[in-house]
């Protein structure tokens, strides 16, 4: 079905390049050197997957400008780069994203998980601990000074062996009558607040390796021993005081009972996130929730814009109705405001005390639609707003349609005898249908995707009870993704907002690929080029 | 005699029916009218409304005033004039950029003939039937991972918004343009080739021009979009003096809306009223480019 032509044509072999080979090869070196430093920094950082893509991206560009067949493509390089980068390096990751825990407690590579779970200590049985006082060179550098129970004195740098000095060695001041020095040279004394502002303080380890001191809080510091050591032969994290063995149990280190380290990190899950969407319990009833609502707004939605855009421009549709300019301009009106804005005014009118509606409502009949409270009204107010905002273009492409439809159609009905319903139903529709078919599917995708709308009137609201990730009566599929991914308050897991976004992928694609099939648009299109 | 008086009735009646037909439809045009255009008279008359709530408004405002446009305009909290600016240069920026690059990829597209082409051509059809959205948390984190390496195009930052619009322009507008190239005449091409004009001289001198009146609806429609855009704008930018107009519009309406609402209908208003008039003054043209893309697409 494909019809390509296997080589260059003549035509471009002749053709001269758009920059000259040495302008070509000046580029290359400097776009090469620049792209070898950006990898570089992105490797280093842990971004390994954003990495490979710029590389795999300057590869390309560079084959793009040396090789003579892809000269056409020199036309549309930046095009290519910016559409692989920001559109479909995008989509590759949220596909490998889908497959991991990425999210809330699994933040961070596993590396990164390690170093920050080694940094915990613990106090042996033979340890001694003492109290504290500390001291700031003006570099930076400090110094504690420790008493041990007995109120012997002690000097602790960092890297340095402990020390007992006297007054006088070792630049030790004279004592105060709690036996710390009253200066130590180059250092100045810290009072306790200052040492319990001074944040880095905490992290160091005083005294030589293997036998550090650190404080531990602000009465005490003490020998400390890192608790955990890592087995990378078990993978998994042996804790020195109990002896308990945390094993890498899917990103976490999780002990037999079930405890489990923070942090976790980033693991690959298979199919979880996905057998979750389909199988979990506690999501399936808020899920079905949403899916089924998702499919019911697309489908209403389309029916009643379809309809009355049709409609409207069914009965216009006469060449000699007066004011007919000036009636259009008004209609499409919701049409030029920006929708952001409109749904905004529209949350506004709906007010269920304040708004203009509700409170003419209530005046005539002494009651209002609750449109934010009660989950059947809430659709149906998003049902409205979203009618308000779609039908002039409905109206518009169908008028234009009906332009295209032609009398002698009629004409023959006409003598026929069919009626005005018979002409529309048997004559008008079936064209009509044709002609803006390709259109309806697209505005059913759309709306499938309508995250504005939704996110905008209510949010999703009114929330389901008992749901256990933040959803809503009026949520559609994107909307959740986006309080799994952003909304912060309860559990953020891109790894399930990914796995749903891919499903969406699916249902949206399956839609559009049957469009094509279903208008055989793919023969058109080859037939077009 | 009689006939004749008998086909005047007839043609009286016609007259009369078709009337009546005018005159019920003109009727249901005017509630037509009313539900179109009400939402945006209420949000006019809000703005004039003195009180600035929403709970005292009617749609003639008593006293109406330009107070919530004062509000609006020196208000500390609602840099207005900063939004709207922001809003203005991302969607130029985009807007000429996208067309830029779509331009002349659609012009590689229509005449020349290489391997892969028609492959490439679908799959732009096809990438665009995604929509982007669905994207947003890996765009949102790769941002950030580019904001690690080069601040300047991190998060929080019109450069790196304007990228991941840029992103998308190899999209449908690729085949609209191409359409339009394939309509022009390829002789033109080639006596110009003849005289040794090079494929770019042949693009800029004599397709681009050609295409202009094409070229600028495409560019008011797209700049419309990116002034309209919120979702990834509203992701990607963190602070308020960044912000789009609609994005600062949209978090201003979050917080006190209800005594906030005369200050919003004025920011609301004032910011859809370019947008509006463009629409509104080229509607022939840019419906014509509406429909022709969304049907070819």
């Amino acid at each position: 079905m494909t019809v390509f032509t296997p080589s260059v044509s003549d035509k471009t072999k002749t053709s001269s390049p758009i920059l000259g080979l040495v302008g070509r090869l000046a580029f290359l070196v400097v776009l090469d050197a620049a792209a070898l430093w950006f990898v570089a920094r992105l490797m280093s950082l842990g971004y390994f997957p954003f990495g490979a893509a710029v590389s795999m991206i300057t590869v390309a560009v560079n084959l793009i400008l040396l090789i003579k067949k892809a000269y056409p493509l020199r036309w549309m390089v930046i095009g290519l780069v910016l559409m692989v980068m920001f559109t479909i390096y995008p989509i590759v990751f949220t596909v490998w994203v889908a497959f991991t825990n990425y999210g809330e407690g699994h933040l961070v590579t596993k590396q990164q998980a390690i170093a920050q779970i080694l940094k915990a200590k613990y106090l042996p049985a033979s340890g001694q601990s003492y109290k504290w006082t500390a001291f700031r060179s003006p570099t930076g550098e400090y110094a504690l000074w420790l008493q041990d129970s007995a109120g012997n004195g002690y000097l602790a740098k960092p890297g340095e062996p402990l020390l007992q000095p006297q007054p006088g060695e070792a630049g030790i001041g004279q004592l105060d009558e709690k036996g710390i020095p009253q200066s130590i040279e180059g250092y100045q004394r810290l009072n306790v607040l200052q040492a319990a502002a001074d944040k880095t303080l905490t992290e160091i380890q005083f005294g030589e390796a293997g036998k550090t001191i650190q404080i531990r809080s602000p009465g005490e510091a003490a020998e400390l021993l890192p608790l955990y050591v890592y087995d990378e032969a078990q993978d998994a994290m042996i804790n020195q005081e109990t002896g308990v063995v945390y094993r890498n149990l899917r990103g976490s280190f999780t002990a037999p009972g079930g405890q489990s380290l923070q942090p976790g990190f980033i693991a690959p899950v298979q199919f979880d996130n996905f057998r979750d969407f389909f199988l979990s319990p506690a999501l399936r009833g808020p899920l079905l929730r949403v899916v089924a609502w998702n499919f019911g707004f697309a489908f209403f939605s389309l029916l009643l814009n379809f309809s009355l855009g049709l409609a409207i421009a069914v009965l216009f549709n006469d060449p000699r109705f007066p004011f007919k300019k000036i009636i259009r301009s008004l209609l499409i009106i919701p049409y030029t405001v920006p929708a952001l804005i409109t749904i905004l005014i529209w949350r506004g009118m709906m007010n269920p005390q304040l708004g203009v509606i509700n409170r003419t409502m209530n005046t005539l009949f002494g009651w209002s639609p609750p449109w934010f409270t009660d989950e059947w009204w809430a659709k149906i107010a998003i049902l409205l707003v979203n009618l308000w905002l779609s039908y002039p273009y409905f109206m518009l492409v169908c008028s234009g349609a009906l332009q295209s439809i032609s009398e002698d159609y009629y004409a023959a009905a006409q003598v026929d005898g069919a009626s005005p319903w018979q002409q529309f139903r048997y004559i008008t529709l079936p064209l009509l249908l044709v002609a803006v078919g390709p259109l309806l599917v697209a505005s059913f995708t759309f709306n499938f995707n309508n995250f504005n709308l939704i996110y905008l009137f209510n949010a999703g609201g009114p929330p389901i009870a008992g749901a256990p990730t933040p959803a809503g009566h009026t949520d559609i599929l994107i909307s959740y993704v986006y309080n799994l991914a952003f909304s912060g308050s309860r559990g953020i897991n891109y790894g399930f907002a990914s796995a749903i976004t891919i499903i969406i992928f699916f249902i949206v694609g399956a839609i559009t690929l049957f469009q094509f099939r279903y208008t055989r648009m793919w023969e058109e299109v080859s037939e077009n080029v | 005699m009689s006939n004749v008086s008998l086909v005047q009735r007839a043609s009286n009646s016609a007259r009369l029916r078709r009337n009546l037909s005018i005159g019920i439809r003109l009727v249901i045009a005017i509630l037509l009218i009313i539900f179109s255009v009400f939402p945006v008279l209420w949000m006019i008359s809000a703005s004039f409304n003195p009180t600035g709530s929403l709970a005292t408004q009617t749609l003639i405002p008593p006293n109406a005033g330009l107070d919530n446009y004062r509000k609006l305009l020196t208000s500390q909290e609602f840099p207005f004039w900063r939004w709207m600016w922001n809003s203005i240069k991302i969607s130029s920026i985009t807007s000429v950029l996208s067309l830029s690059i779509t331009t002349v990829a659609a012009y590689a597209f229509s005449r020349f003939r290489f391997r892969g082409r028609l492959t490439m051509l679908k799959g732009i059809l096809l990438l665009n039937v995604f929509p982007g959205l669905l994207a947003l948390v890996a765009t949102f984190l790769m941002i950030s991972q580019l904001g690690d390496v080069f601040p300047a195009f991190g998060l929080n930052t019109h450069a790196s918004l304007i990228l991941v619009y840029l992103g998308g322009a190899m999209g449908i507008n690729i085949w609209l343009i191409k359409g339009y190239i394939d309509t022009i005449p390829r002789d033109i091409d080639e006596s110009a080739m003849m005289e040794g004009a090079s494929d770019w001289q042949i693009f800029t001198m004599l397709i681009l021009p050609l295409l202009r009146p094409i070229l600028i609806v495409i560019a008011i429609i797209s700049y419309i979009g990116t002034y309209g855009e919120f979702v990834l704008a509203r992701v990607l930018l963190k602070s308020s003096e960044q912000y789009t107009l609609m994005v600062g519009l949209q978090i201003f309406a979050g917080a006190q809306f209800q005594q906030r609402w005369g200050v919003f209908a004025a920011g609301a208003l004032l910011g859809a009223l370019p947008i509006m008039l463009i629409y509104l003054l080229l509607q022939d043209h840019i419906i014509g480019g509406l429909t022709q893309g969304a049907v070819k697409g």
